[in-house]
């Protein structure tokens, strides 16, 4: 230890001297004392890390795992000797012998007085508000015993709620300003529609000039909801024009079911994440008044017969005619979210997306004309609801070509969060129930449309499928676990030999099938950036989800959110597939007879492009 | 907006953004020098300099609107700026505040309608020695009393 110079400094504000090279920089250990406890860190941890790999509680409210440090509401402060003033734990990294308290009169104080003031601007009471019981102001509040407002208390609204947007709706009131959202729209998702305007006392979270959210480039993704500690952010919720539907005796309400609720609703309802509550959530359904409950996996199933035979379709025009107007790489196109996103950022790529429309729009239409037909109800007296991970999904059933039965082809889309709520207020308790199974004419899907729900599941299902058309034999992967298109690394690429093909498809003899999957648009925006710079010549199929770690991440999925959890979830997803009978789309017994009764020119035939293709807007980014 | 103001705003822009280079940190001398000579950033002019920045439009709304010096409409040729901080608030910066608003027949924030003087309020300057404290555009006016304050107007019109 260096004595001299230094020698006023406390131990722990004086620098580390490294005796050997090897020991010092970042990824050596350091030993601090927090609370008294000697523990040894890796250099560079910052403290918040630091405490909970030891299992020391720090309170958290701006800090989220899936976004960078910002340091902003000052509730995790600790104590560190030899320093004037408090320090953020959560942006503080450990680089020498530090001591730190995390519980002394002074934290306790500093941290009650920043939820005191925090309070004094949140305008709001709990009871009638859609986060009660899961808002961490609130907790926090529980936490550290609040019995008043020391600073006294908003009582009026200063802000307009914003319920412009199909999807999101945005209420300032109950803004905290922990720029969580800020992050998410620019860093996790860059789309950038929010930011701190106004900056210094009349700081708001706002978007360009304050416009509608409907009026600017948001693509309804709705990470930002799941991301907000408080009420300020929340899904456009339909539930009471759903329970008016259930209660008029002439309506015939069908729901359809996504993969991504199903392995997450349990959380609602205090399960740890990554249990499928797939029957039980039928038999709740069913208790709720729901008519019919459907597998939007069974569309999910027809979307990869459509966009697996729409991609064969364009290589063979691309590689046997030469037609040179034929867009390769092609991009999925079940995503909403990624859908807005390239129709706003990249309008003159539109002719790389699918034309198929999303697994949801695909249901809507057939349950009004097939469906409708078959059992003799009419159309207009038959609701559809969806239940989706998404709240671009209630944006997309909403948009104005998506009439294509000749009614709104879904009338509502409900999230994972919703459901719960109806599933709560209609007394069940969803754990407690036993299973059922989905109603005909559409039945069990299989494991290839139920593994939507992950990032890469769209790529692998159709992966089964396609490699099966052109060669007859099933993919060459232990189990048809497609695992190069499995992980949650942001843009993955991979490629399939096809190799003794079939006659028909003699062409794409010893071809690799190159593809790429995409999570999250920040990712996709990489992708689209390389396609711009012409580097994905070699590239045929791109899946590309708007939300982190695919629909199981989506904006409608309960809170909270982070990688630990969407990880379970996609286990749960991938479980459940391994243990279905049928796992490749197009041996969907179903899907044999749909396309035998109703859609008889086939995939990709003129009924089909009626009913399950779409186009798309060129919608730019200018804000008008 | 004209189209072919439009045109205009976007080829400067653009010019700009060769000069202080087409990246984030060119953001402020191309608002500036924007608000040199227009006077104000429109709407039209904020996107289009995110978009040659490849930023955010709404990033670039929140850096116009944390500084005071850069306006998002258009303002009167002499814009009147007295300091409303604590040392020129309590050298009684009201009674230059009313006056001023007396002999131009605005309040504060607005702009007089040939388009002369616009009232505004700012923070601190550093003149808290000699308040209250005025800018008219870059030139600064210190100890100032009603008249004083109304005869310098009066200079401007």
């Amino acid at each position: 230890m260096i004595k001299d110079k230094l020698s006023r400094t406390p131990v722990s504000q004086q620098p580390l001297i490294v005796k050997k090279e090897e020991e010092g920089g970042i990824g050596s250990f350091v030993e601090v004392e927090i609370n008294g406890r000697k523990i040894q860190v890796q250099m560079g941890t910052t403290i918040l890390e630091a405490c909970r790999q030891n299992n020391i509680h720090i309170p958290t409210l701006c800090y989220h795992e899936d976004l960078c440090l910002a340091g902003l509401c000052r509730i995790c402060v600790v104590e560190i000797e030899g320093m004037r003033t408090l320090q953020a734990a959560c942006t503080y990294p450990i680089t020498n012998k530090l001591k730190i308290q995390t519980t002394s009169e002074k934290v306790r104080k500093a941290r009650r007085h920043i939820l005191d003031l925090l309070l004094s601007e949140h305008y709001g009471e709990c009871y009638s508000c859609h986060r009660n019981g899961n808002c961490e102001l609130q907790s926090l509040a529980k936490e550290y015993g609040v019995d008043g407002y020391k600073f006294g208390h908003i009582t009026e609204r200063r802000h307009t709620v914003d319920r412009s947007s199909y999807s999101v709706i945005r209420d300032m009131d109950k803004c905290v300003l922990c720029k969580r959202c800020v992050r998410t729209c620019i860093d996790l998702q860059e789309v950038g529609v929010l930011e701190a305007t106004h900056r210094g006392y009349d700081t708001t979270i706002s978007t360009f000039y304050d416009k509608p959210l409907a009026d600017v480039i948001c693509i309804n993704c709705g990470q930002c909801i799941n991301r907000c500690p408080t009420a300020a952010l929340k899904a456009n919720d339909p539930s009471d024009e759903i329970w008016v539907a259930i209660d008029n005796p002439k309506k015939h309400v069908v729901i359809q079911t996504a993969p991504s609720p199903r392995a997450s609703i349990g959380e609602e309802f205090g399960l740890p994440p990554g249990h499928s509550m797939t029957k039980q959530l039928n038999t709740a359904l069913r208790w709720i008044g729901f008519d019919k409950v459907f597998d939007t996996n069974f569309t999910a199933d027809l979307t990869i017969m459509e966009e697996g035979t729409e991609l064969l379709n364009r290589l063979k025009k691309k590689l046997v005619e030469g037609d040179n107007n034929i867009k390769l790489p092609q991009f999925t196109s079940c995503s909403p979210g990624w859908v807005k996103y390239i129709e706003h950022f990249y309008p003159d790529y539109l002719d790389y997306l699918s034309t198929c429309k999303s697994p949801q729009q695909m249901f809507g239409a057939l349950i009004k004309t097939f469906y409708a037909q078959e059992n003799n109800i009419a159309p207009e007296d038959i609701v559809t609801v969806a239940l989706m991970p998404c709240s671009a999904k209630k944006f997309e059933c909403n948009r104005p070509e998506m009439h294509s039965s000749g009614f709104k082809d879904v009338d509502y889309g409900l999230t994972t969060r919703e459901m719960a709520q109806m599933i709560r207020e209609a007394g069940i308790n969803l754990p407690d129930l036993e299973g059922s199974g989905f109603d005909d004419p559409f039945g069990d899907a299989s494991g290839a449309g139920l593994i939507f729900g992950a990032t890469g599941g769209v790529m692998e299902a159709a992966l089964r499928t396609v490699y099966e058309i052109v060669t007859g034999r099933e993919v060459p992967f232990k189990n048809l676990e497609i695992t190069p298109c499995r992980g949650f690394e942001g843009v993955r690429q991979a490629s399939v030999k096809l190799e003794g093909t079939l006659p028909e498809w003699n062409f794409l003899e010893g071809v690799d099938l190159n593809f790429m999957i995409a999570h999250g648009t920040a990712n996709a925006k990489k992708v689209m950036e390389a396609l711009v710079r012409g580097e994905l010549e070699n590239i045929h199929f791109i899946e590309v989800m708007a939300c982190p770690g695919g629909c199981i991440g989506g904006g409608g999925q309960p809170i909270p959110t982070s990688p630990e959890i969407r990880k379970k979830r996609a286990e749960a997803i991938y479980n459940e597939d391994r243990g279905l009978e049928v796992r490749k789309s197009h041996q969907n017994p179903h899907i044999k007879y749909i396309y035998e009764k109703f859609l008889i020119d086939g995939p990709c035939g003129h009924i089909s492009h009626k009913l399950l293709h779409t186009h798309y807007v060129k919608r730019g980014k200018f804000i008008a | 907006m004209l189209v072919s103001e439009k045109h205009g705003l976007t080829a400067e822009i653009e010019s700009l953004a060769e000069k202080y280079g087409r990246t984030r940190e060119a953001l402020l001398p191309i608002l500036q020098e924007i608000q040199m000579r227009h006077g104000y950033i429109s709407e039209f002019a904020q996107q289009e300099i995110a978009n040659f920045l490849d930023i955010h439009p709404v990033e670039v709304y929140g850096v116009v609107t944390f500084y005071a010096f850069l306006s998002r409409k258009p303002e009167g040729r002499y814009i009147v700026k007295l300091c409303q901080t604590i040392a020129c608030d309590l050298a009684d910066k009201e009674a230059i505040a009313r006056a001023i608003e007396r002999e131009l027949n605005i309040k504060f924030g607005e702009t007089t309608q040939d388009t002369k003087f616009t009232l505004q309020y700012i923070n601190c300057m550093g003149m808290c020695d000699q308040g209250p404290a005025m800018l008219v555009n870059d030139d600064v006016y210190t100890h100032l009393t009603p008249h004083k304050a109304v005869e310098i107007i009066k200079s401007y019109k």
